[in-house]
């Protein structure tokens, strides 16, 4: 495996007790150029899990705490007209920055909260007619709240299909949480955080992701997986093509973490609680659907071909 | 294991399907409790409810066996079986538990199709069942694969069905048919109308209100003209002043034609109609099937046609019918009760006394008829003890019975030996199928008279008050026809063409799929090409056919799985993990290869390494893209030495 993803790791879990496979996963996502989105109680985390990330892989980091007031030149930035030039000079929003964490996206508009979505798709922004490329590596991390919770817009599934994954913290065990309760202050701790990697060795992992190799028996497995939830009558609608995509491309990325050079079916079936579950939904409970249960059952529902 | 709601939905519309037909016969009381017992079903699936207790299952279903026992008088028997079957049927729905019932319940739908055709055989019931045969598949297929989408598990039933038509059409083709009680239908399994064997005025009249097909006829070569179609059937000899009735022959000659020409032959196939006689142009010399052909040229069948029939006949439209009759016969053609209708008597004895043979008396009361302003019509007048007179002298409306009766009743009275012939008269031209359909609306009844050196001689009375009856049907012979049945009145063309149409599939499918009997099997299987045919044979051909398919099915299949299993990687792989199932650690279908090897390696910790060393190669084999000679080799090598 690869000596400096495993010191990123080693570092991470320092701070973030407890929690190996979801700082895996965040970490796959990264190096799988998606976008992260972390749906959990408030203070199970999140934040700092954002925080140390953006810290331990050297990036700039701007974090937007979304609002229900809040409008979309608040991200993106404005235009303002200076006297002594007499010309429109664009002020950049929080947006232009490496790794974005966006706080609680639930909590704006729908209209703010396209904003944010678009300039994740496009890597750029355009604002009174002019385009700006976002900086790159570009990685946005963006928390919910439970969608039950009041007070939130919660997204569609249109944008939800715009994040690789979505992950759930969870409470940490026991063990985990008495090393957290007698432990420093964690914003002390991540102060004292050194990055441990530079951007271009960051990029460089991204381009080697795409380099591992799927074979033909395991895209039989990928389809067996899209078929399966297309035909089957548990849950509303099927995964899409994207979906499958999104599924390879985080398998290759689990696969470099784990130190090989091609992907194999366990690879696929560790990361599809996290790129599978906001995008299906059970027949049956439309409202409280326990994503990773829903994704479980489908692994043990379809054979590897 | 508990059973899904949509599941349940399905066993409940598969019930419903089956049964619905049979509430058009069997008693309300029944139906209403079916559709109770399915209604409360639906509710208790759709609300979640348990279901109810065992002992009120069990008071209901003691219940409803009673009932039919107090119904029926029986428990056995078309009747009371089909009722019984259908109501226990439905209680099992309400003691659905496991999936055991549930297979219980499709199995038992499927025999249910089957006892609607004890009632019906026509191409709709058969479409109907078809249909409920997929909703039947389909469900099947849900208790067999679980969470699977509508759309894909009608895909699976259709296939299934389509599969099973090549293995259906064998069997149909080739079982061996013996006729006999065990395949034939129960007696009473047919609707009846048709013709009795008797006449009294309103008889016929009520018969030509049905739309009802009593058969239909091809001929051989060029139809005969429309007024030449007199279908024979019942002959009616004796009178008591009221009624008609065939009464018995006097003879047992048999009847005898002679100068006969303008021979015709066709085809006839008959609606069972559960009386002896069949029906055939006058006058019928042969036959194709075993018939009596009675001194009154009454062709009667050695048992009650109750199922379809066909048979060939040959027939004589110009001939001498018995010129030399029986003395006892002649003496029951003039019997006529005594004291009844003396004014027809005595009008009878005038014509005699002024004309000079029997011949110009017959055109007397024809003129008679036809210029003293009688009226045919379907909705005569009622008539009273003396029928005849008051109909002759009084009302002067009547249909074909009136007018036939009493021209018997009259020729009798002057001495002219005479008898009622029933029957059928004209058809409809089916130009789409090239044959003839004649329907109930198409009953008719005529006279004959005995001529010395004539014999027989039919006398349409009739014709004589409305030719158009006679030339071109009952719709045209009657002004007002709103009484007719729909099909007799002048349809417009297009609707005319669609029931022809209708009729002309109809007509190949008793042809061909009901009536495909000994006879036709033969004649087809001889054509097909095979000689000698015995059942054995049949049975035998019809095992190797069988055989032959399942065993292309079977190939298919395995060919299908072949491609599968040729990969030399996967099969290496599969038979390391058949040898660590023997040892009771199966893989699981979704496990990936680490993950097994890491359940192995803790299991049975020796093996550790030699696991993780043929999953990795394994996986670097299949997954890896690893070339694959070598590495394939080394590979197999280590599977052949894993041992436990």
């Amino acid at each position: 495996m690869n000596p400096t993803l495993n010191k990123v790791i080693a570092q991470t879990e320092q701070v973030i007790l407890g929690k190996p496979r979801q700082i895996r996963l965040a970490l796959t996502c990264l190096l799988a150029r998606g976008h992260l989105l972390i749906e959990d109680l408030p203070g199970v985390g999140k934040t700092t899990l954002a925080h140390v990330l953006a810290k331990t892989l050297g990036l700039q980091f701007q974090r937007i705490q979304f609002t229900s007031d809040m409008l979309p030149s608040d991200i993106l930035g404005v235009s303002i007209y200076q006297r002594d030039s007499g010309e429109f000079k664009f002020h950049a929003g929080p947006i232009f920055a490496q790794m974005i964490l966006a706080d609680e996206v639930n909590r704006a508009t729908p209209k703010t909260q396209s904003a944010l979505l678009e300039a994740m798709e496009e890597h750029q922004v355009t604002s009174e007619g002019e385009t700006r490329p976002l900086p790159v590596p570009f990685f946005v991390i963006a928390t919910q709240n439970p969608t039950n919770q009041i007070g939130t817009f919660p997204l569609p599934e249109s944008q939800l299909d715009r994040f690789l994954m979505r992950i759930q913290l969870g409470y940490p065990d026991a063990q985990a949480e008495r090393g957290l309760l007698a432990g420093i202050e964690r914003r002390d701790l991540i102060a004292n955080l050194k990055p441990q990697m530079e951007t271009a060795e960051l990029m460089a992992l991204q381009q080697q992701v795409r380099q591992v190799l799927v074979s033909p028996a395991l895209l039989d497995y990928v389809q067996a997986i899209l078929r399966h939830t297309r035909e089957s009558a548990r849950y509303v609608h099927g995964l899409s093509p994207r979906a499958g995509l999104s599924l390879l491309a985080a398998a290759r990325a689990w696969a470099l973490l784990d130190g090989r050079n091609a992907a194999i079916p366990e690879d696929i079936q560790a990361v599809l609680p996290g790129v599978a579950s906001h995008r299906l939904q059970s027949v049956q409970d439309v409202h409280t659907s326990d994503g990773d249960k829903l994704a479980r059952e489908l692994i043990e529902a379809v054979a590897i071909p | 294991m508990k059973l899904s709601a949509p599941l349940t939905f399905g066993l409940i519309a598969c019930i419903l399907l089956v049964s619905a037909p049979h509430a058009e016969h069997l008693p309300l009381w029944v139906s209403a409790v079916c559709a109770a017992l399915l209604a409360w079903r639906a509710y208790l699936t759709w609300g979640g409810y348990p279901l109810p207790a065992r002992w009120l299952l069990l008071g209901i279903t003691i219940a409803c066996v009673l009932a039919i026992a107090i119904t029926f008088r029986t428990l056995f028997g078309r009747e009371a079986g089909v009722a019984l079957l259908i109501l226990l049927a439905t209680l099992k729905l309400l003691e659905l538990k496991a999936v055991r019932d549930a297979t219980v319940l499709v199995y038992l739908s499927c025999f249910i199709i089957i006892t609607n055709f004890f009632y019906s055989q026509s191409i709709p019931t058969a479409l109907f069942m078809l249909f409920t045969l997929l909703v039947i598949m389909a469900t099947w297929v849900h208790m067999q694969t679980g969470a699977l989408a509508l759309r894909p598990r009608l895909r699976i039933a259709v296939v299934l069905l389509l599969q099973a038509i090549p293995l259906s059409l064998i069997i149909f083709v080739l079982f061996p048919r013996v006729q006999g009680p065990l395949w034939g239908m129960p007696q009473d399994a047919y609707a009846t109308s048709g013709l009795s064997d008797n006449m009294a005025p309103g008889s016929m009249s009520k018969l030509s209100l049905s739309d009802a097909v009593a058969f239909r006829v091809t001929f051989a070569d060029q139809a005969p003209a429309r007024e030449q179609m007199y279908w024979r059937g019942p002959v009616l000899w004796d009178y008591d002043g009221m009624t008609w009735t065939r009464g018995r022959n006097a003879t047992l000659r048999g009847p005898t034609l002679t100068d006969t020409s303008m021979p015709v032959e066709y085809t006839v196939t008959l609606e069972p109609h559960n009386k002896r006689w069949l029906f055939a142009l006058d006058m019928p010399a042969k036959l194709s099937i075993p018939a009596e052909l009675a001194p009154d040229f009454q062709l009667l069948s050695r048992a009650p046609v109750n199922a379809r029939t066909r048979y060939t006949a040959n027939s004589f439209l110009s001939y001498r019918a018995n010129p030399e009759e029986q003395p006892q016969q002649l003496q029951r053609a003039l019997a006529l009760p005594p004291g009844y209708n003396p004014q027809s008597r005595q009008l009878a004895a005038e014509w005699r006394a002024q004309s000079d043979s029997p011949e110009a008396v017959v055109r007397t009361a024809l003129a008679y008829f036809n210029q003293q302003g009688f009226v045919y019509t379907l909705e005569p007048p009622l008539l009273g003890l003396n029928g005849v007179d008051e109909f002759m002298f009084g009302t002067k409306q009547g249909f074909c019975e009136h007018y036939a009766g009493s021209f018997v009743v009259l020729m009798r009275a002057a001495g002219i030996p005479a008898r009622v012939v029933t029957g059928y008269q004209g058809g409809e031209y089916n130009d789409l199928g090239g044959y003839h359909i004649i329907r109930q609306a198409d009953a008719h009844a005529w006279a004959e008279v005995w001529l010395r050196e004539r014999g027989w001689v039919r006398v349409d009375p009739t014709a004589a008050i409305s030719p158009a009856r006679i030339q071109s049907g009952l719709s045209s012979a009657l002004p007002d026809n709103s009484a007719l049945p729909f099909m007799a009145r002048n349809p417009p063309q297009w609707l005319r063409g669609l029931r022809l149409n209708w009729d002309t599939l109809a007509n190949q499918w008793n042809q061909w799929v009901l009536g495909y009997n000994t006879e036709r099997q033969f004649a087809f299987l001889t054509r097909m090409g095979m000689e000698d045919i015995t059942w054995q044979k049949m049975a035998l051909n019809m095992l190797a056919g069988v055989a032959v398919l399942v065993g292309v099915f079977t190939l298919l299949m395995l060919r299908r799985l072949a491609t599968r299993k040729t990969d030399a990687v996967q099969a290496a792989w599969l038979k390391v993990c058949r040898k660590l199932a023997k040892a009771g650690l199966p893989r699981a279908p979704h496990e990936g290869p680490m993950d097994y090897a890491a359940r192995i390696a803790a299991a049975h910790p020796d093996l550790a390494a030699d696991i993780y060393d043929i999953a990795a190669r394994y996986a670097s084999l299949r997954y890896g893209g690893e070339t694959e000679q070598e590495g394939l080799a080394a590979f197999k090598d280590a599977v052949r030495t894993f041992k436990l």
